[in-house]
């Protein structure tokens, strides 16, 4: 028999939003967990990170902390199936809280399986866990104000940074610092950043076209050169993580879940907040999540109280959207015998050749693998303007003996 | 919209549709083919892709005997993508009861000229190592086959359009008339086909004489080597899928890509498509019992799909009863894609005139009284 828990409230994922929904939710519910898959709450943001004031404060509140634990399921009833290590353990909720935050999002140009290209987020996280990094020379690529703050992390831990390249334009990035400027929290983080990074080059409208071992070839203006470096650590902007909203059977709109005002998607009693719901960053996700857990536990009027300050993080959404959207030569990288499912080894060529996602999968494989098309599908939705949007449990890769014992 | 007009519409591109669509067209017709979805999308995409021979009726042996050697003809020209497999089945027998229908199965092969061979519990374990210890034998039939539905089919309509056929995806039929010796196809866009043949190849979605029965199936990451014959407990005929409304059975299949595909499970009337926790709970412990190490191996995906079963599991080939310009190409229930071939030869030859290879009567949907096609 598999171990089964029974909460009012579960917060899926132990970010920004789900501390805060979870918090929130715990002033007035009778039992709130938090899920989340990693050994210690703070998502991928606040990761390795233990004095935030979201995770002393869940730490300090009868919030229970399940980590290590991984959703995989839902068996229908208002419950998930999660996994323990190689344990079973099924969760019941009256009210869901999804903040299951967004992922990087890789772009395939020609080169980019080689070993020494790694998602941004992905080389950090590495280097978090001990990874050797000083003295190697890292470019970081891509898109987004986390190439900066990944750049900063890398440099302090003794890499050299030989160069940040920010795809979006030189015009794009002023304006959208201008924005920043008019947010002190945000200022103040940014000149942090910038302080860390001084006298590296930070190079706008410029973007990796071909990787090979040792050296990056980059273009911009029209120029294209060859760098070299250890590493080319590469981040195209974030992808939400919505597969348990889809398999739950909550709506999305243009890739994000749907919700209304106070945080609920089309799933009664099922809320999400966060990433999944729009990339905006930590500050809108705990206003979102702090939205959601009044919601969860009955309290429309602090719920309203919030959505002023949920509209500014929206309107910094709309411009950090705006400001980093990826141009279309972006697109045009990849040539026929690029690898696009790297689960397995499907090129473009042959996913070109195909209309629809389902096509795509049953013609080719692409998105059939472990990963389950979490990288590869937002490629194909990029390159093709094709949505992957189909999810099948378990939504991670479970051992079989998980899924066979019984409720 | 214009009216297009061919000698055959062919209704639905699962693996039957396309098969019909590449044997009318190979006769010289024109054939135009509409599937609402993608081609081999439907059941063809979420079965196993067993090409096997089947022993519960002469009726059903005739029909799968034949349609495998249809198979086996086009093996040199089948693309990599379709992942053929020469793997055989082996059929596993528990306990001395077992024993016996594996000597019955045998001598029923045997006799009609295909090859099985008696495994002691020796042989099974040393033909499949993950089988528990403690089995009583098995049967193998080494001349049974996997493919890759999905690719077959597209595969079979890439010939059929090489032959001249027209394929419409994406459209659904909404309706089928026949009045004078012609039939009318109108399509969901507006459009319509004329035709003096409408083949009704639609599967679960087919209106005469068909229920759908839901399964399930998952697949493994990687594991080369694991299992290397499609592996069938015979508790599969026996008991494990008797006339329950909910049933599994112990099912493993060696993919081309290394993956295991673990099967399988039966149910009537569920018209819910998402996958049954409880169900996939058994069906893994069920194929767990028999292999034990299937439990640490890690399962990417599960899913359904819905076949089309008729009350004496055998498929509806032939003229509607209502509606004579209708050919059905339905009912194959899990034998789909083996019989898919046989299927499209009889109707070929039927609308031909030609004598079949085998007789069609045990097929036919006149088979059934009238009154039971309506409800």
């Amino acid at each position: 028999m598999k171990d089964s828990l029974a909460f009012e409230i579960v917060v899926v994922g132990a970010g920004p939003a789900g501390l805060a929904a979870a918090c929130t939710a715990s002033e007035r519910a009778r039992s709130v967990a938090i899920v989340d898959d990693n050994p210690a709450p703070g998502g991928q943001i606040w990761r390795g990170e233990a004095r935030t004031p979201w995770i002393e404060r869940a730490r300090s509140s009868p919030v229970q902390l399940l980590t290590e634990t991984q959703v995989v399921a839902s068996p229908g009833e208002p419950a998930l199936l999660a996994a323990r290590g190689d344990r079973p353990v099924e969760i019941r909720y009256e009210k869901l809280i999804l903040a299951t935050g967004a992922r990087e999002r890789f772009l395939p140009f020609p080169g980019w399986t080689r070993p020494n290209v790694l998602g941004a987020g992905g080389l950090q996280a590495l280097v978090k866990g001990g990874m050797p990094i000083a003295g190697k020379r890292v470019i970081v690529a891509g898109s987004g104000p986390l190439l900066l703050a990944v750049a900063a992390y890398l440099r302090r831990q003794g890499a050299k940074i030989a160069m940040v390249a920010e795809q979006a334009s030189r015009g794009a990035v002023l304006k959208f610092a201008r924005t920043v400027a008019r947010s002190p929290s945000k200022l103040m983080q940014t000149l942090g950043l910038m302080r860390d990074l001084a006298g590296v080059p930070y190079r706008t409208g410029c973007w990796p076209v071909e990787a090979a071992q040792g050296e990056v070839k980059f273009r911009r203006g029209g120029r294209t050169w060859s760098e070299p470096c250890d590493y080319l650590a590469c981040g195209f902007g974030l992808v939400p993580n919505t597969e348990l909203a889809a398999l739950l059977g909550c709506t999305s709109q243009d890739g994000f879940v749907a919700v209304d005002s106070r945080q609920q998607t089309t799933q009664p009693g099922v809320y999400c907040a966060g990433e999944p719901t729009g990339i905006g960053g930590a500050g809108l996700a705990i206003v979102e999540g702090r939205i959601a857990g009044y919601s969860a536990t009955g309290r429309p009027d602090e719920a309203r109280r919030l959505f002023a300050e949920r509209d500014r993080g929206n309107r910094f959404r709309i411009k950090l959207q705006e400001a980093f959207r990826l141009r279309p030569e972006l697109a045009a990288l990849a040539r026929p015998e690029t690898i696009v499912c790297r689960c397995e080894d499907v090129s473009f060529g042959r996913i070109a050749e195909h209309r629809g996602w389902q096509a795509i999968k049953m013609q080719t494989r692409c998105g059939m693998g472990p990963c389950q098309a979490r990288i590869c599908g937002p490629a194909v939705d990029f390159l093709l303007g094709i949505p992957a949007d189909s999810v099948r449990p378990p939504i991670f890769p479970v051992p079989a003996g998980l899924l066979a014992e019984d409720l | 919209m214009s009216v297009r007009i061919a000698d055959v519409a062919v209704v639905g591109g699962g693996i039957v549709g396309a098969a019909c669509a590449d044997a009318f067209s190979a006769d010289g017709l024109s054939v135009e083919l509409i599937e609402a979805g993608i081609v081999g999308g439907g059941a063809s995409a979420a079965g196993m892709g067993h090409l096997t021979v089947m022993d519960d009726s002469e009726a059903q042996f005739a029909l799968t005997s034949f349609s495998l050697r249809l198979w086996k003809r086009l093996e040199t020209a089948l693309p990599a993508e379709v992942e053929y497999s020469r793997c055989g089945t082996l059929w596993v027998a528990a306990d001395d009861e077992e024993m016996a229908e594996v000597e019955r199965k045998r001598q029923f092969y045997t006799l009609r000229g295909v090859t099985a061979e008696t495994l002691d519990a020796r042989q099974v374990a040393e033909a499949e190592p993950n089988l528990r210890p403690g089995l009583a034998g098995g049967l193998l039939v080494p001349g049974d086959r996997v493919i890759y539905a999905p690719c077959a089919a597209a595969w079979l309509v890439k010939r059929a359009i090489a032959g001249g056929a027209r394929v419409r995806t994406g459209v659904r039929a909404v309706s089928t008339d026949a009045s004078m010796g012609a039939g009318m196809v109108t399509l969901s866009d507006g459009g319509r086909v004329s035709a003096k043949h409408i083949v009704d190849a639609t599967g679960a979605a087919s209106p005469d004489l068909v229920r759908p029965r839901k399964g399930h199936l998952a697949i493994t990451d990687r594991y080369a080597g694991f299992v290397r014959h499609q592996v069938v407990e015979l508790g599969y005929l026996k008991s494990a899928h008797g006339h329950d409304i909910e049933s599994v059975a112990f099912n493993v299949q060696p993919r081309a890509t290394g993956q295991v595909l673990i099967g399988s499970s039966r149910q009537y009337g569920i018209g819910d498509s998402r996958v049954d926790a409880h169900l996939l709970a058994r069906m893994l412990r069920r194929a767990v019992e028999y292999m034990p190490r299937i439990a640490t191996l890690s399962v990417v995906r599960a899913w359904t799909g819905f076949r089309a079963a008729t009350p004496d599991s055998l498929p509806l080939i032939g003229p509607s009863p209502r509606n004579g310009q209708v050919l059905l190409a339905t009912g194959h229930e899990g034998l789909g894609i083996t019989t898919s071939l046989g299927t499209a030869r009889l109707l070929a030859d039927w609308v031909a005139g030609r004598k079949p290879p085998i007789p069609i009567e045990p097929y036919l949907p006149t088979r059934f009284p009238a009154e039971v096609h309506r409800g």
